[in-house]
């Protein structure tokens, strides 16, 4: 990205070459089969050792281990249905939008407009329903239209306009963000009773919104594991040069991973309005879910390059970020401590699996 | 010309918002009128030299914006309105900077843990341990000599514009220094510059506590020019990502100069200054400013020679 023709030269020179293989690593080829395969199911079967997933579900045991442990010596009870629920609850908006992160990541992007995306939606959702039953439907799909809207002007600006991920969602964050608060100063318009079931029933032990977003993390793990999309995904994280010199249209897949991203986070908007029972210009960034969510894909082990990770392992960062919460809250333990622990346990975790990483293979 | 080469398309940028500037408001061409547009761009332009040399060491430091609130909040509780204060606290505040910027950059190499989240890390863990030894709220109160620096002149020109000069003229240096090509060359390609002896764990690590010395002047200069607040610091690392971007410095590393990164850092406060003139403050301010950044960014980015890029 700039015009210092002998640097470019140099980069030019030193870009990975496709036919010899990386010191110390198989060919790339072998290379991005390996990626899946670090990324969870079959993970021992190429690799004695254990993968990031399971790591991070490792790690989650020993959070919850830890966290029982605790909290009965504080006199409490850690695993009741209350906590269990209270800890789906509080990750299914979250784990919404670190699915959508994910797919952005693995191609190799990120995206930073998704707090502003999920206030956006849930306004755009509660002022179409207007406490009407009859306004629900009209409402998904004006908000699903308008997220998935952003992401495509995300998508373009990245592979069109050549602009950074970094800049370009930061952009359109700036713009949304201008927008809400040029017309909201609080909550507004209303969500009927009937679509705030979503936020609260559950099905026994299980909240619907849990359910929601399982449904979420499974259709997005049928599309990385199972169809042609996912496949490309991975290899233009993986490496983007290669992979278009193998006939993928990188431009395409990266715009499609933004979409998803963003509708992800228009669904989370929706589940968000469902709770709060009206659309709130601030509760996307309240939550910090940009950040956050990019904090819990890579504590599932999502390589933040690209081309390496995958959904399971989100889904455990998630969990495990819900469970540090959880166990903060029965502690009664100072918003501000929360910060402080969150922020060691995340870079610790990221520093485990960049220890086992480099032990497999010498950058 | 050369100026043009080394500054790249920013400099273009830059004076046609400051001649709008002019344009709308005739003061600004008076000394006293540019002279407080210095002032007060001054933070932001230290900031993005400091961001400057993480980034083009190929790495990033999301930590500044939390950390020029903790400078101001420390401050103004240890200072507490007691001149004599000042001095020590002042010491102290430029050791958490450096101290802040070496745990980054030994964390980022040594554990290599990716920078992102060592900074992401380090802005939860900066922000909430200020406030959990505050008690929520900023306390104290800051003593007018540690006021002086943001807020006060020396002659005709503000402390914060000589200090603003020094600093840009010390970074300008480090670049042309051994240090400066290092940098550049652990950005461009890691492989390549450790295998022609660069030690390049220790020269990011530097770049990390150049940044963190950056932030704690900022600070110090924003809590004299501002005042304390425990919104002080927010969202400035972005601003200062976003000023380095728009110098044309690469994210990734390796191409960029410090010179174009302030320069950057100008037109982004020029561009604040701009939109207030025309009265499109308050909220449309960010819409504009989000299309303004894209574009320009984006423009850089058309004037790159025809080479399919693995834009990442």
């Amino acid at each position: 990205m700039s015009d210092h023709a002998d640097s470019a030269v140099a980069r030019r020179a030193a870009a990975p070459e496709p036919a010899v293989p990386p010191p110390g690593g198989p060919a790339p080829e072998d290379g991005q089969r390996r990626a899946r395969d670090g990324a969870g199911n079959g993970g021992g079967r190429r690799w004695a050792g254990i993968g990031p997933t399971q790591v991070i579900y490792l790690a989650l045991l020993g959070v919850m281990a830890a966290g029982w442990v605790l909290v009965a010596i504080d006199g409490g009870d850690f695993l009741t249905l209350e906590t269990v629920v209270g800890i789906q609850q509080r990750s299914a908006a979250l784990g919404i939008v670190a699915v959508g992160q994910t797919l952005a990541i693995l191609a190799g992007s990120l995206d930073l407009s998704v707090a502003y995306v999920i206030s956006l939606t849930s306004l755009v959702a509660a002022e179409i329903m207007a406490g009407r039953d009859g306004g629900i439907l009209p409402a998904l799909a004006a908000a699903l239209a308008v997220s998935a809207l952003i992401g495509l002007v995300n998508g373009l600006v990245i592979t069109r306009l050549q602009v950074h991920a970094f800049i370009a969602t930061l952009g359109t964050a700036l713009i949304v963000k201008g927008v809400l608060d040029h017309l909201y100063d609080g909550p507004a318009g209303r969500v009927p009773e009937s679509f705030q079931r979503l936020g609260y029933d559950r099905l026994g032990p299980v909240p619907v919104s849990a359910l929601l977003w399982a449904g979420v993390a499974a259709a997005a793990w049928f599309l990385l594991r199972r169809t042609r999309l996912g496949y490309r995904i991975y290899a233009v994280g993986g490496d983007a040069e290669v992979a278009r010199l193998s006939g993928v249209r990188t431009g395409r897949v990266i715009v499609a991973t933004h979409v998803l991203c963003s509708v992800c986070a228009g669904i989370a908007g929706l589940l968000l309005a469902s709770r709060l029972g009206a659309g709130a210009p601030t509760v996307g960034t309240d939550g910090g879910y940009d950040l956050e969510s990019i904090a819990a894909v890579v504590l599932g082990g999502t390589a933040l390059a690209g081309g390496r990770g995958g959904v399971g392992g989100t889904v455990g960062g998630v969990l495990l970020l819900a469970v540090l919460d959880s166990v903060f809250n029965q502690l009664e333990v100072n918003a501000f401590a929360k910060d402080v622990v969150r922020g060691v346990v995340i870079v610790a975790a990221v520093a485990v699996y960049a220890r086992r990483t480099s032990r497999r293979r010498s950058r | 010309m050369r100026a043009l080469r080394t500054l790249g398309p920013i400099v273009v940028v830059l004076a046609v918002l400051l001649a709008l500037i002019a344009a709308a408001n005739p003061f600004f061409l008076e000394p006293a009128g540019f002279l407080a547009f210095l002032k007060r761009a001054a933070p932001l332009v230290i900031l993005a030299a400091g961001q400057y040399f993480v980034i083009v060491s190929g790495e990033f430091d999301l930590s500044v914006g939390s950390l020029v609130t903790v400078q101001v909040v420390v401050a103004a509780r240890l200072i507490d309105g007691d001149e004599a204060a000042t001095w020590p606290v002042l010491a102290l505040l430029v050791a958490i900077g450096l101290l802040i910027g070496l745990a980054n950059g030994v964390i980022t190499t040594a554990l290599r843990v990716p920078s992102f989240i060592t900074t992401l890390g380090m802005m939860l863990v900066l922000s909430g341990a200020v406030f959990l030894w505050t008690g929520g709220a900023p306390r104290g109160a800051l003593s007018e000599a540690f006021r002086t620096f943001g807020r006060k002149d020396l002659g005709p020109v503000p402390w914060s514009v000589l200090i603003l000069l020094a600093a840009g003229g010390a970074a300008i240096a480090l670049m042309r220094s051994d240090f400066g090509r290092r940098l550049v060359a652990a950005g461009d390609n890691e492989r390549a510059a450790s295998l022609s002896g660069v030690r390049v764990n220790r020269t990011r690590t530097l770049a990390f506590v150049l940044s963190g010395l950056a932030a704690a002047v900022a600070g110090i200069l924003l809590g004299g020019f501002a005042g304390v607040s425990a919104q002080v610091g927010q969202g400035l690392e972005f601003q200062a990502i976003t000023a380095v971007v728009l110098g044309g410095v690469a994210l990734g590393g390796g191409r960029g100069s410090v010179a174009a990164a302030m320069a950057g850092a100008f037109t982004l406060e020029a561009l604040f200054t701009l939109l207030n003139l025309y009265g499109i403050s308050g909220a449309l301010e960010f819409a504009v400013q989000g299309v303004i950044i894209i574009a320009a960014v984006a423009a850089g980015a058309v004037r790159l020679p025809l080479r399919r890029t693995a834009h990442v």
